[in-house]
């Protein structure tokens, strides 16, 4: 039931994206080698009561990659910016 | 007239009589009757029976909140179990059935469930997995009869015939509820000019007024709120509506029940319509539900709400008891008693309180209404419905203190006080707040800036003070929205009878128990789910205290009412039991929906093939036109076999797959996902996301390549051509197309955003056909002009353009079936023309279609995996593609696809089994030890099975513990779905010529 403003497309209805999973964890370089830091890639994860940032995909709208700021406590929504846009 | 209708009276259309059914008997009814008055007008009693103990069950209130009166209603497809009798509208025809008794609610065999009772308590059912009985054939009986016993109406699995339809609506203002405080408010608003949306789930506006005497001062300020209303073009009413959810956002669902008081939905009408509704502000005007009493036999018919009795006379013209005795702790119940007298019934009151307002009891005395202050009723008396009650004087915490004595009575109306209706407001993730004065959660109004409540659901002292509070919240709603007008004077209340400020003065008694705190016989605090006071007792013996706890041990409140009567007794006593305030004790949470709905609502249109779009190729009518059965693959329909002259999947896979490999044969494989890959880094990109290298990969080359997941695990395979300088091919498997889409898009603008690279889907712009077998070349060269075929000009992975039948065309030389092999790209409006032109060039060499069944066969004959091998748990090495791996670059899954457990000596690993005799293997098989137990889960199992024409066996892939060392080793092939053991030789999966030769031809 959410509506999510698209930074292209404006205010959209949910069921036009596809939720992405945490966009705090930051991907190692090509060249990493230590385990480690792919595993906390890809399977470690804080579980934050409150505010958080999520990956959002307008798989429906223009493609891109969001990251959304989302309430987890209270689904409260807040600045939604494209992902290529947000500084490593 | 039947016997228990008033002759004059009620909000009734006497003028048209309406003929139902209620067990096979008949009654009568009249337009405004609900299914219940219409059942006590005719003195139907008993109208189900009860969960567990199959007692013998009445109509408890005339709203929502009814926990008794629950039917089977209508018949056939459109059968609705477990619907409350109370909420359902009197119409022609109607049939309803009681519920949960066999043979009939009058005569129930599973009356007998009582006299389990003492092994159905709190918790009996997870009780029944533990201790001496467990895994006995005792437990197993014992699960039995009471899984049989016990339960509600039974469900239809026929298609629900009726069409449903959504609507997204918008407003500033959204009032929910139309008694005083919300007419109120949405007059407020209205006149301020705010678009207003007000819902009533009553069939009619007016709330608690419907209720009081007809003709009263409240049926005046009712018909003038309604012409206000109903003047201003910015007000929308839905009757019949019920808002059944609040969400983030302020989005409200609605369920608008448009046909559901007829018979059937007229032709084209949907019976319900789901209305999502996002506001700017929201009143919550939704009153509030009287409570009952515990008492020993406060289940019984006969046993009613004390509103629900003033209900029935004064809004249906009913008379529910002609020898009343009305029970209470609060003033309401003096309208309900001044009412019932006044219609003629006996009524004698009995008010736990020992002080009580002179101007109430003088008002009564004028009806001949005896009234026992200081007193409680112990229990209700009677076989099959209340014959007496037994009232005692009672202590302030209502033990009983004198003598009990019978008073006879038809009518028990009892008022424990009321519940202000705090759901949609506490859905929204609010905790009501403990009102002692008048013994009820409330909202705090300050909680949620665009929600406000008024009227009863914030205990507001009577009709006055809502009104008030309904027109200031409307009217600050429509400030808050910056409507442009003034909202005016508040209306002045409507003079409403005495007693409907019922938190003043209420004296919070709940049980009436006998000297030593005990209640007296069943007695019930949720009356569907059967939960009595000793199972709260029992579990709070057990150590259930947190409330959350509590409820789902004794699944009090969890039946289809949502305990919207029992859940504050159950508080109540959990918090006399430990001692503390009810505050301290803490409300469960409300989630949606406020009452049950229908899914075929909330799904709408959205079921079968419109829950999904179905993809069709550019083929699809071909395929159809000439025969071929079609098989759902995702989304996609296709082609799985030609069958002819009666032949079935087996005999037409068989011949088609022989056909490819002797003559020529085609496939339409237009389902494969492509995707552009296009900019000055795509050679980068294709070389971080494949395993192996892409940079060397020359214009008008194509190379296969598998991809990982970032875990390591093999996540899709194909071919990618290179069509320009920046310019790539790439294509998926059918159903992995939108996942890997998803992940290159992912990459590129989170991790990698210094490529320039952009990615498109193209699945639908090319149609593509794989034209197969040892004459394929000829066929192309035959119909195709400017393409130089030949094996030296296009050998594998190669591709050129070329023209078939005027149609510019993409052939790309690979196979995947084994055989000499090519495919056609072409633009799709063009892919029937060019398809329908290989098809006439095609009959010298006796070309034939085939389809994915026969495609199938072809790859397992040569190894190939496929979707069953790349099943999100197989590794590039459990499948023998390690090799293909680049040592020298980095890609997606490259570091972690070496973890322990991912190059783990003992994982299954691909291998082909030849199986003994004439049966084909199942996919999903587990594979054993040929002599040893076939106990676990294996070595290992068949992951693709066919009968093989070019090997002339039936064969499989698999993937088999130390695989590739076992081959010739013969194992054992278990098939516990279809109970079947075969024996298998263990081979390579490269069944059919392995080095290549004829593909390479
Ligand atoms: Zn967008």
């Amino acid at each position: 039931m959410l509506r999510i403003k698209c930074p292209i497309c404006g205010l959209r209805d949910e069921t036009e994206f596809t939720y992405g999973a945490d966009a705090i964890v930051r991907r190692p370089d090509m060249d990493e080698t230590n385990p480690q830091d792919w595993l906390n890639y890809v399977f470690y994860r804080d579980d934050p009561k409150g505010p958080h940032k999520e990956y959002w995909h307008h798989v429906q709208g223009c493609r891109q990659w969001l990251v959304l700021e989302r309430n987890t406590l209270s689904h409260e929504i807040g600045a939604c910016r494209l992902a290529r846009e947000v500084p490593k | 007239m039947t016997s228990s209708r008033l002759s004059t009276g009620g909000r009734i259309d006497r003028s048209t009589v309406l003929k139902m059914t209620f067990d096979g008997r008949s009654i009568v009814g009249h337009p405004g009757d609900t299914l219940a008055s219409a059942l006590l007008a005719n003195d139907e009693n008993v109208i189900a029976r009860s969960f567990k103990y199959h007692r013998a069950r009445g109509i408890y209130t005339a709203g929502v909140e009814e926990p008794n009166a629950l039917v089977q209603l209508r018949y056939g497809a459109r059968t609705e179990p477990n619907t409350p009798a109370t909420t359902v509208m009197a119409y022609e025809g109607l049939e309803a059935f009681g519920q949960n008794a066999w043979p009939n609610v009058r005569l129930d065999v599973g009356v007998v469930n009582q006299l389990l009772s003492p092994f159905m308590s709190a918790g009996f059912y997870y009780k029944t997995f533990v201790g001496p009985f467990k895994g006995t054939g005792f437990w197993m009986l014992c699960e039995k009869i009471i899984r049989q016993a016990a339960g509600m109406g039974r469900g239809v699995t026929l298609d629900d015939p009726d069409t449903y339809e959504k609507v997204n609506a918008f407003c500033d203002v959204l009032v929910i509820g139309s008694g005083p405080a919300g007419l109120s408010a949405a007059l407020a608003a209205g006149r301020a000019g705010a678009k207003v949306i007000l819902v009533e789930q009553d069939s009619t506006l007016g709330g608690s007024l419907l209720s009081a005497p007809v003709g009263g001062d409240g049926d005046a300020w009712l018909d003038k709120m309604k012409a206000e209303l109903t003047a201003m073009d910015n007000v929308q009413i839905l009757t019949r509506s019920t808002v059944f959810g609040a969400y983030e956002q302020n989005v409200y669902g609605v369920i608008e029940r448009v046909w559901d008081h007829v018979l059937a939905p007229p032709a084209h009408q949907p019976r319900q319509r789901y209305w999502q509704i996002r506001t700017k502000q929201a009143v919550m005007a939704t009153g509030a539900i009287e409570r009952n009493m515990v008492f020993g036999g406060n289940d019984k018919p006969g046993v009613m709400l004390a509103s629900a009795a003033r209900t029935y006379v004064n809004r249906f013209a009913v008379l529910p008891g002609r020898r009343v005795v009305v029970a209470t702790n609060n003033d309401s119940a003096y309208a309900a008693a001044l009412d019932l007298a006044n219609a003629g019934s006996s009524v004698t009151l009995v008010d736990a309180r020992t002080q009580v307002p002179e101007k109430l009891l003088d008002s009564l005395k004028a009806s001949g209404v005896k009234v026992l202050l200081g007193h409680g009723v112990l229990t209700a008396k009677g076989r099959g419905g209340v014959s007496a009650a037994t009232v005692t004087t009672i202590s302030p915490d209502g033990r009983a203190t004198g003598t009990a004595r019978h008073i006879p009575c038809d009518l028990l109306a009892v008022s424990g006080g009321w519940s202000p209706v705090v759901h949609l407001w506490s859905q929204r993730g609010n905790k009501p707040v403990f009102n002692s004065a008048k013994a009820c959660f409330v909202p705090v109004n300050s909680a949620i800036e665009t929600m406000k409540c008024a009227g009863a659901s914030m205990a507001a002292d009577g009709s006055v003070v809502a009104v008030a509070q309904g027109f200031s919240a409307g009217a600050t709603a429509a400030i808050d929205v910056k409507a442009k007008n003034s909202s005016g004077d508040a209306p002045i209340a409507p003079k409403v009878s005495h007693g409907d400020d019922w938190g003043r003065d209420l004296l919070s008694i709940n049980t009436i128990t006998d000297d030593n705190g005990k209640t007296r016989g069943k007695a019930f605090i949720d009356l569907q789910h059967d939960i009595k006071q000793s199972d709260i007792d029992l579990a709070y013996r057990e150590g259930y205290v947190s409330v959350e706890h509590l409820k789902r041990y004794t699944t009090t409140g969890m039946a289809t009412d949502q305990g919207k009567l029992s859940n504050f007794n159950a508080l109540s006593q959990m918090a006399m039991l430990q001692g503390v305030p009810i505050s301290d004790v803490g409300t469960t949470v409300f989630r949606p929906p406020y009452t049950p709905i229908a899914l075929g609502a909330i799904v709408g249109r959205e079921h079968g093939t419109h829950f999904r779009p179905t993809r069709l190729t550019p083929l699809h009518d071909w395929h159809v036109n000439n025969g071929a059965i079609v098989s759902e693959a995702g989304a996609w329909m296709r082609p799985q076999y030609y069958p002819e002259r009666g032949e079935g999947l087996r005999e037409a896979y068989i011949r088609e797959a022989s056909h490819v490999r002797k003559h020529v044969g085609m496939i339409d494989v237009s389902t494969l996902g492509k995707i552009a890959v296009q900019g000055p880094d795509s050679a980068e990109f294709l070389n971080r996301v494949y395993v192996n290298g892409w940079k060397m990969l020359p214009v008008g080359r194509l190379r296969y390549g598998v991809m990982l997941r970032e875990d390591g695990i093999v996540m899709d395979d194909g071919a990618t051509a290179r069509l320009g300088e920046h310019d790539y091919f790439m294509s998926t498997t059918t159903a992995n197309a939108a996942k890997v889409l998803a992940l290159g898009e992912h990459l590129l603008q989170t991790a990698w955003k210094d490529l320039k690279v952009h990615l498109t889907t193209i699945t639908d712009q090319w149609a593509v056909i794989a034209v197969a077998g040892p004459k394929s070349r000829d066929l192309l060269g035959a119909v195709s002009s400017g393409a130089d075929l030949s094996r030296d000009a296009l050998p594998n992975n190669h591709f050129v353009h070329g023209e078939i039948a005027g149609v510019t065309v993409r052939i790309h030389r690979m196979s995947y079936s084994g055989e000499l092999a090519y495919e056609v790209y072409i633009p799709s409006g063009f892919g029937h023309h060019v398809w329908d032109a290989l098809i006439s060039a095609g009959v010298p060499y006796n070309l034939c279609p085939y389809g994915t069944e026969a495609m199938g066969a072809l790859r397992i004959e040569k190894g190939h995996v496929a979707g069953p091998e790349l099943d999100g748990r197989t590794t590039m090495k459990d499948l023998g593609l390690e090799g293909l791996a680049s040592g020298k670059k980095p890609f997606v899954g490259s570091v972690l696809r070496n973890r322990p457990v991912l190059i783990h000596q003992s994982r299954p690993c691909l291998v082909g089994l030849e199986i003994e005799g004439d049966q084909g293997a199942q996919a999903g098989s587990l594979l054993y030890l040929d002599t040893g137990p076939t106990e676990g889960h294996g070595e290992g199992w068949v992951s693709s099975a066919t009968y093989s024409p070019a090997l002339g066996k039936n064969i499989a892939l698999s993937l088999l513990q130390n695989g590739p060392e076992r081959l010739g080793e013969t194992i054992r092939v278990v098939n516990f779905v279809g109970g079947t053991r075969q024996r298998a030789k263990v081979v390579s999966p490269h069944f059919f010529d392995p080095s290549g030769v004829r593909q390479n031809d």
